[in-house]
């Protein structure tokens, strides 16, 4: 390869980096949590369908999963079914919930998105970040309002865990005056837990992080067994780029 | 009775080519279009895109039928028979990733292709109806590729489509009943659904078997142009008949091209394998959220391969249309001072009027679709723009150079500001692209005809 060729594909790489980057939707400005996620890690996992089942599955749907699923992440078929299934019949069937969308609606004013994909779309840091963003408003249904997704319908079904917190907002002073940003005065957003739930905020944010890992791997179960093939096409493909660079170079040794 | 001798002396293998050949011309075709078909010898980097695409297409087609037959066209089963396939279905999820990959993929080899025939003049005398047919290649991409962008039935698939199908909805008069005749209904919905599915697995696919055929018959019986813009024919070896700066396409350019394929293969499972959403490029968030006909999402952008367009269409507002005006007057006045007929001087006068008139009197709207439109078809005018007495880059002069160089760089700030959400300096940024665009065409009669060239060789080098 000539220095030139060289030259003209660096110059593809600056085009590639300037892209904008594409978030998933955020409905608020609120700085997301980056959460660190393992689809390999079947403990964390196991913990996450088990906080998925327990808390989740009551009103969100994950109809795009069979149970069965669960025994690529080191579950027994016995295991699911005496600890895990709940409404279901058999290992096969979907993740479906029992509560029926009319009154789901009547309820939260929405119904509750399914959750299959539910990371693919969101990002694992946005429900990270929400996930541990609940606080107490009276002003709202539920009484729980949430930082990342303003008004949200939905109540903080995690609550006896984390405890229950409330937002204070206080202006940001400089000298004694308000500081303004985008011609409004700046604010400092505190929570102050008003009463503790069974987890120290350690705890919490594990069992958080081990659902929203869960979640991530509903949302494409053959991950794992992508990323370990892809490692063996790449290398098979190093190897056929050898040689068919070498024959190539072995036709075209006549050609001046 | 000798010839029988003869015949029966032949290996077996023999003996069957002869029969085939004997009703069905295989040899001759063979050496037609590969073992006698004579390409310059100096093909560089840019000319492995050609055989790529026709790798990607072949890759769309067998990925597609194994997809369609698990994928139901059904406005309440379509998002959830995706997630089937990626789920269910053994393989499934490699057949979906290599499926999304290579529609980018498709783009991009197809975005290089047509940057080697504008740099290399590829599109010139003898070649126009090579590139006519590859402009009308493209266009089936497009419509390929918006089609099939609808079938998962997310969010961003309806929206896209919606907002797409609306554009037809600003054509004055007609617009309205010609939305809901593509549609097939007031808003995107299963019908829709269906009918850009029947598209998107037949009707495009076989016409653009078709033309990719024709661009390569056309091709054939040309010849390659290569990156000095020198007839091969032209110098043909007195004793062979062949030319002398060719080299047979097969084993030369079919090892070669074997070489780019495993090379491509490599880019391709790495994006396939490690990042099969591309960072929201390839496959977009929002598109994992089912299609809501009721919730609009916030901020509907079409897959990068079409934002470059988009931008156009955006830029095209009430405040520019002056200077559309403007720059059309330009055109029509060095068409009127330059050209030599009557006839010319006179239709560019009474377009350029009409045009202006136009102007002031549709909704801005309604240009930013024509635009949208003209930004694509203007390729297939091309090779009559073009007044250069070369070929070839490496012998045109300073001002193709520069100009080349500022539309490649405003199609790339037009597709990357199509991306995001418009702000006020971002529209004047892909308004003045949206000009440095069209006269990269427009100007091209003037100033490549003005372009201090260098002699062309008389062989390759």
């Amino acid at each position: 390869m000539t220095i030139k060729k060289l030259l003209s594909l660096i110059a593809v790489v600056p085009v590639l980096l300037a892209a904008p980057a594409l978030a998933p939707a955020a409905e608020t400005g609120v700085k997301l949590d980056r959460v660190e996620i393992d689809t390999t890690d079947v403990v964390s996992l196991q913990s996450g369908a088990r906080t998925f089942v327990n808390y989740c599955l009551n009103c969100h749907s994950a109809s795009l999963v069979r149970y069965n699923t669960l025994l690529n992440i080191g579950l027994t078929e016995d295991q699911i079914k005496d600890n895990l299934m709940f409404t279901a019949e058999k290992i096969g069937d979907p993740m479906d919930v029992a509560f029926p969308k009319s009154a789901a609606k009547a309820m939260f004013g929405t119904v509750p998105p399914d959750l299959s994909v539910i990371a693919r779309s969101r990002g694992a840091d946005w429900l990270y970040t929400y996930l541990r963003s609940f606080y107490r408003d009276p002003n709202t249904a539920t009484g729980w309002n949430n930082a990342v997704f303003p008004n949200v319908g939905m109540p903080h079904v995690l609550w006896s865990l984390q405890g229950e917190r409330v937002q204070k907002v206080e202006p940001v002073l400089r000298d004694g005056q308000p500081v303004m940003e985008h011609g409004k005065p700046a604010v400092r957003v505190t929570y102050e837990t008003v009463r503790p739930g069974s987890m120290d905020p350690t705890e919490y944010d594990q069992l958080v992080r081990d659902l929203v890992n869960f979640l991530v791997w509903i949302g494409e179960p053959h991950q794992n067994a992508r990323k370990q093939i892809g490692v063996w096409v790449v290398f098979a493909l190093v190897i056929l780029i050898g040689l068919t660079y070498a024959l190539k170079r072995a036709y075209w040794k006549d050609v001046h | 009775m000798a010839n029988e001798t003869t015949a029966a002396s032949k290996p077996k293998a023999q003996q069957l080519l002869d029969w085939i050949d004997a009703r069905f011309p295989l040899t001759v075709l063979w050496k037609q279009h590969a073992a006698e078909y004579y390409a310059p010898k100096n093909f560089n980097f840019w000319y492995y895109f050609g055989s790529l695409a026709l790798l990607v297409l072949v890759n769309q087609i067998v990925t597609g039928i194994f997809l369609t037959m698990n994928y139901k066209p059904d406005a309440n089963l379509a998002f959830a028979s995706v997630e089937y396939i990626m789920r269910e279905v053994p393989w499934g999820w490699l057949i979906r990733y290599m499926h999304s990959t290579g529609a980018s993929a498709f783009f991009i080899v197809v975005y290089l292709h047509m940057f080697r025939g504008l740099m290399y003049g590829s599109y010139r005398k003898p070649r126009e109806l090579t590139w006519i047919f590859g402009v009308l290649i493209f266009l089936c991409l497009m419509a390929e590729a918006f089609f099939g962008y609808l079938l998962p039935w997310g969010q961003m698939s309806y929206w896209g489509a919606q907002v797409i199908v609306n554009l037809f909805g600003a054509i004055p008069v007609i617009g309205e009943d010609l939305a809901i005749w593509i549609r097939g209904d007031y808003v995107v919905s299963d019908v829709t659904l269906n009918r850009f599915f029947a598209l998107h697995v037949i009707a495009i696919p076989l016409v653009l078997l078709g033309l990719v055929v024709a661009h390569l018959i056309a091709l054939h019986e040309t010849g390659s142009n290569n990156p000095d813009g020198v007839e091969i024919k032209k110098n043909l070896d007195p004793k062979t008949g062949h030319p002398v700066d060719g080299i047979p396409f097969h084993p030369y350019y079919t090892v070669k091209d074997i070489f780019g394929v495993t090379v491509f293969l490599l880019v391709f499972s790495v994006i396939t394998f490690f990042a099969p959403e591309m960072g929201g490029y390839f496959l977009e968030y929002n598109n994992f959220i089912p299609a809501d006909p009721l919730k609009t999402p916030e901020h509907i952008a079409p897959v990068w391969y079409f934002t470059p367009f988009y931008s156009i269409l955006r830029a095209t507002t009430e405040n520019v249309m002056w200077v559309l005006a403007l720059f059309v007057a330009l055109i029509a006045a060095l068409t009127f001072f330059t050209a030599k007929s009557q006839k010319a001087r006179i239709s560019a006068v009474v377009v350029a009027a009409v045009l202006i008139v136009g102007f002031f009197t549709l909704e801005a709207k309604v240009w930013g679709v024509v635009l949208m439109g003209v930004s694509v078809m203007i390729f297939f005018v091309l090779p009559w723009l073009d007044r250069s007495p070369v070929k070839s880059i490496r012998y045109k002069g300073p001002i193709y150079k520069i100009a080349l160089t500022l539309f490649v760089i405003s199609f790339f700030i037009l597709g990357y500001l199509g991306v995001l959400s418009p702000t006020p300096g971002r529209t004047l940024v892909s308004q003045i692209c949206m000009f440095v665009y069209f006269s990269f065409f427009l100007l091209m009669p003037w100033y490549s005809a003005m372009d201090r060239t260098k002699p062309e060789p008389e062989r390759v080098k």
